[in-house]
């Protein structure tokens, strides 16, 4: 349709500037410590416009805090992934797994990262394994959870294929059970790195490493509030960035 | 005693709802490279007869042996062509018969494997699909591939279940012809499950006719006399075709009166049938 281009763009922009706009509105009589949108560019654009200067441990150009961040989250992301793809394939084969651990799986999931970060700080002693380990015990439950679900929605007929020819438990696990769960395994893996980017703010909050998460706390601290809008911004698209990646890869895994 | 041997085979289904008796007492026997056809309307229990010669499931009640062995849980000397969905979606036309040519003969050397792989992929005409995933394929290309790796675990005997049932005529006719010219050039013992009367006629030399469930059991065994090798072309018009496709309506319209369901009907009536 020809007027379907036209509002992919139009309307989206339109949304945008009616957020502005509110923004602008707020920001002047309401809260007047809220910088209002022109200020805020005024006072991020070198942080913008020079990604990666370094003036000190906490002064740093947006794209190097953000880089900060994800190699962090990539971290506890793959850590997630690495424990939680096996727990669910155990979850999802085996009956007396799941009645063991379940239920733990259950109690573990609702936990804020707020509450495993001092944990991991008492066992890790330094902040920057206390992170990881909190992200990666925060993000890896939909990953647990979806590739359980992921391994009991195989098909009878795609397991009978295989009892019929007696695979190995091997070949039953390559040629079967991981092809035909891996959907499920991917919509896992992109919640889980959702998850991951939520709690690195958190993470850095607490810990007040250098990073997006960390420079949002220092900002707010030192009243520089504008720099606090400028962090929630590169928060947001940094997350709807990954999503969208992960999306891509989601999408090539589903042959059926 | 026979190379397929079926004794008194009973099987219901026990659910919350209560229980649904199945199959009531079947019997049936198969000789070494005999074309065997079993007829019945949808629904009587054909399907749960292929699962427990497949050893998918249990029998409450009865024997099933092969070859002089009994039959204990599935194994690819009983291949099970399904009906559909059985192949393996992420797998290509070749991984898919690959996957039983390397279960059934894991001892073979892999070039050696990977011939006979070919030679079964060849037998279907299906070499210039050889890599496509099964979704690129029809439905009648898809069977043919299921029929490829049926064949390719050697089974001593080649379960049928309606595998041509969700074919559109004309496509379904094509694959009865190969299916036809196949065993003629190999002569594997085949059980064929079907509800077209007329594909069992074609292919089998003997047919069994299935009386509706619940309780289905198995009418006497009507022999198909007509010669080898056999052509689609004419073949209604011959006297002996004509004469087990009469015995068979009969006995199936008289058990299916005896269970007094008449929506059924319309499967014997249909257009594959043109009763006189």
């Amino acid at each position: 349709m020809r007027h379907s281009l036209a509002s992919q763009i139009v309307l989206p922009c339109l949304g945008v500037a009616a957020v502005l706009v509110v923004w602008a509105l707020v920001s002047q009589p309401v809260a007047t410590d809220l910088p209002s949108p022109l200020r805020t560019w005024s006072e991020s654009r070198r942080y913008v416009l020079e990604p990666f200067f370094k003036d000190g441990e906490m002064n740093q150009g947006i794209g190097r805090l953000a880089f900060y961040s994800l190699v962090r989250v990539g971290k506890g992301f793959v850590l997630a992934l690495a424990i939680g793809t096996p727990i669910g394939f155990l979850l999802g084969l085996s009956p007396r797994f799941h009645q063991a651990f379940d239920p733990i799986v259950q109690f573990m999931r609702p936990i804020s990262p707020l509450a495993w970060l001092p944990l991991g700080l008492v066992i890790f002693q330094k902040s920057e394994p206390a992170g990881i380990f909190t992200i990666a015990l925060c993000a890896m439950w939909p990953t647990v959870i979806n590739t359980a679900v992921g391994v009991r929605s195989i098909s009878q007929e795609h397991l009978n294929v295989g009892r019929v020819l007696k695979l190995s438990r091997r070949r039953m696990l390559t040629k079967i059970i991981v092809p035909a769960s891996l959907p499920y395994v991917f919509t896992g893996y992109r919640l889980s790195l959702g998850l991951a980017w939520l709690v690195i703010v958190a993470a850095e909050m607490l810990t007040g490493t250098p990073g997006v998460g960390g420079f949002l706390w220092q900002e707010y601290n030192s009243l520089v509030y504008s720099h606090i809008i400028l962090s929630v911004l590169t928060i947001g698209a940094i997350g709807f960035l990954l999503d969208r990646l992960m999306g891509l890869l989601e999408a090539r895994v589903r042959v059926n | 005693m026979a190379y397929v041997e079926v004794r008194g085979l009973r099987k219901a289904y026990v659910t919350r709802r209560g229980r649904t008796p199945v199959l009531g007492g079947v019997d049936l026997s198969l000789d070494e490279g005999e074309f065997v056809a079993v007829v019945g309307y949808s629904g009587s229990g054909k399907t749960t007869l292929v699962s427990l010669l497949g050893g998918l499931i249990e029998p409450d009640a009865g024997e099933i042996s092969l070859d002089g062995a009994p039959v204990t849980g599935p194994g690819p000397e009983r291949g099970i062509v399904f009906q559909q969905y059985s192949l393996l979606p992420w797998l290509s036309v070749r991984d898919n018969v690959a996957l039983a040519v390397d279960a059934v003969s894991p001892d073979l050397p892999a070039a050696e494997r990977r011939r006979v792989t070919d030679e079964f992929i060849a037998l279907v005409n299906l070499t210039p699909a050889a890599w496509k995933r099964p979704r690129e394929l029809s439905g009648g290309m898809r069977q043919r591939v299921a029929v490829a790796r049926g064949l390719a675990m050697r089974p001593k005997l080649l379960l049928m279940d309606e595998p041509f049932s969700a074919l559109d005529a004309l496509t379904r006719a094509t694959l009865q012809d190969e299916l036809l010219r196949i065993w003629g050039e190999r002569r594997s013992t085949v059980m064929l499950i079907t509800n077209d009367v007329d594909e069992a006629i074609l292919l089998a030399d003997r047919i069994y006719p299935m009386t509706p469930g619940p309780d289905a059991v198995l009418g006497p065994a009507i022999e198909v006399g007509l010669p080898r090798p056999r052509k689609r072309r004419h073949m209604s018009l011959e006297p002996a075709y004509q004469k087990a496709r009469r015995v068979l309506v009969e006995f199936l319209r008289a058990s299916q009166n005896g269970a007094g369901s008449r929506l059924q009907q319309a499967t014997l009536d249909g257009p594959g049938l043109e009763l006189r």
